[in-house]
């Protein structure tokens, strides 16, 4: 059994809740992708926009619903993947995440993990109708299957509390 | 982190977060002020008398002793019982496990113990820890309103029920059970049926008259009568056997070993005849400022929904609402920012993947349970205090709407 202290949120979590970077949406986004659902409580969509030439992200967008760590993680893999390539953007992982925060509470890594899985998925998007490049693997990543597995669980559970109620 | 590393933080978030000018607490689910006769009080048994163990054959022990039974008289007298009836325990939560787990420690043939759906966790986990021992626990269901199924209870308890235990008023929504109908359906069945009721949040709330309400068992909470943490009591009808939960040497009370607090049940009592004595004017006044808080969020916030139950089946202090397409954390931690203190039943604040089963059991979805927002107010509340919320609340939804991807009207998936 575990306990409950306080989450103690770092300086940058609360600094980019109040005031989130890169928040909305790209109209034009040349790929885009959700993680999450309303009825987990959390969910993040991520938007790139670009430069099919190099193949560089030129704009990254998140939204988000959630608790102050999912906003503060979406905003600040944005930041972290602006003009980055696609295929270094791939290798951010929620560690990255959780650290550039400044630490995440362990409660609070899965947003870290949401994040990423969302921005994994865009660029998965990106390359549905592109040559599919060596770098992109095939089989989902821990990230992706998280955000998988979270949304399934749920679905099961409010499927499964509606029933009992009716 | 290490425990030095977590403090160092905690510092950090607080500097960072700041002192807001203007604050307005309504946490009071979770806890919140002290009466301030409650703390001279608590000040003056520590001063005289209250600094020995009630237990012990000297001076102190004598004074301390005699405190004790003063405060004792006090509650029982607020409460209707006799002061030997009331058993202190270090909070609500332990006096609703001594209820469950003591009485089920000495039953004989008995094995179904009856919790309603929504009950507090105090009463929940314990009962369905005793599923291991063999017993088996009913979950009595609840309306959309959070009243339980009067029926399903009359249909199911039976000679074999140990204790049907049902808060008298619900701690998340408010909703104030017909008690008297429930003792009515349990004991025509059988009179030897226990009744266990948590009144921690009926406690200066509703009237409440332990021999009117007819139940066996009753838990109370100090500080949610706006006395100091760390006391609790639970009544237990004469002629009642539990057994101890906890053991050690032995104490002024037999079912609860240790020595009592009893500065902090001085408090206790200070607050308890305070309520008791202005019970008709704080109860109008947490129902105005309570309709006033319910009626201007409705009003001013589109796609808000009220959890529990409207006007006077509802606990005069009780606020529950869901804000859609919001999440209750982030939610909370906006309005702290802004000075208020509120708590929600979004999973995100239990530290689990599921949100509040309160909120669950009164049929509301997933996410209508993840943007809600409890707010509690006392007899000590103001109308400034709750206009100051109705101005920054629709500032603090719309900013956390506006981050969300879908957006109000959109359909849900």
């Amino acid at each position: 059994m575990s306990s409950r202290v306080p989450l103690t949120y770092s300086k940058k979590v609360l600094e980019l809740f109040r005031n989130p970077k890169n928040l909305g949406r790209i109209e034009d986004a040349d790929a885009e992708a959700l993680a999450g659902s309303l009825a987990c409580g959390d969910m993040i969509a991520i938007y790139l926009k670009v430069d099919e030439a190099t193949g560089r992200i030129v704009e990254a967008k998140f939204e988000s619903y959630g608790c102050a760590a999912n906003i503060a993680a979406a905003s600040i893999l944005t930041e972290m993947i602006m003009g980055k390539t696609m295929q270094d953007a791939w290798k951010v992982s929620w560690r990255n995440v959780s650290d550039e925060l400044g630490g995440l509470p362990s409660v609070k890594y899965h947003c870290g993990v949401l994040a990423v899985g969302a921005l994994r998925r865009a660029i998965r998007a990106y390359y549905t109708n592109r040559p599919k490049p060596d770098w992109l693997p095939s089989v989902l990543t821990q990230e992706e299957k998280h955000a998988l597995e979270e949304e399934k669980l749920i679905e099961a559970l409010a499927k499964r509390a509606q029933r009992v109620l009716s | 982190m290490t425990y030095s590393d977590l403090s160092k933080s905690i510092i950090e978030l607080i500097e960072s977060h700041g002192i807001p000018e203007r604050e307005v607490y309504l946490d009071y689910e979770n806890s919140g002020l002290i009466i301030p006769e409650s703390l001279k009080a608590m000040e003056n048994a520590y001063k005289w008398g209250g600094k020995g163990h009630p237990s012990i054959t000297h001076l102190m022990g004598w004074m301390s002793y005699q405190l004790l039974y003063e405060a004792t008289e006090n509650i029982a007298s607020a409460v209707n019982c006799s002061p030997n009836e009331l058993v202190y325990t270090h909070s609500g939560t332990e006096a609703n496990n001594l209820a469950i787990i003591g009485s089920a420690s000495l039953s004989q043939n008995r094995r179904k113990i009856f919790v309603s759906s929504i009950e507090h966790l105090s009463v929940i986990f314990p009962a369905e820890r005793l599923e291991k021992h063999g017993f088996k626990i009913i979950k009595i269901p609840v309306d959309n309103e959070g009243f339980i199924d009067l029926n399903f209870l009359s249909q199911h308890v039976d000679r074999e029920t140990l204790l049907v235990s049902i808060a008298a008023v619900n701690h998340e929504i408010g909703t104030v059970q017909n008690m008297s109908a429930i003792r009515d359906i349990v004991k025509d069945r059988d009179e030897n049926i226990l009744i266990h009721t948590d009144a921690c949040d009926a406690l200066g709330k509703i009237p409440l008259d332990i021999k009117d309400l007819g139940v066996d068992l009753a838990s109370f909470s100090s500080h949610k009568v706006y006395g100091p943490k760390g006391v609790g009591a639970l009544y237990v009808k004469e002629g009642i056997k539990l057994e101890p939960v906890i053991h050690g040497q032995l104490s002024t009370q037999k079912l609860w070993p240790g020595v009592e607090n009893v500065p902090g049940i001085m408090g206790f009592s200070k607050a308890v005849e305070i309520i008791h004595k202005n019970f008709g004017e704080y109860k109008l006044r947490m129902i105005e400022l309570r309709d006033r808080l319910i009626d201007g969020i409705l009003e001013k916030i589109d796609y808000t929904i009220l959890n529990g139950p409207a006007g006077s089946k509802r606990s005069p202090d009780n606020v529950n609402i869901s804000f859609l397409y919001c999440e209750g954390e982030a939610l909370t931690v906006e309005l702290s920012m802004r000075g208020i203190y509120v708590s929600s039943g979004s999973a995100c604040t239990s530290r689990v993947l599921e949100p509040s089963h309160v909120l669950l059991s009164i049929g509301r979805r997933y996410e209508e349970a993840h943007g809600s927002l409890l707010m509690k107010v006392s007899p000590f509340s103001t109308i400034a205090d709750i206009e100051y919320v109705l101005d920054v609340l629709p500032i603090v939804v719309n900013r956390i709407r506006s981050l969300n991807p879908i957006k109000p009207g959109m359909e849900v998936r």
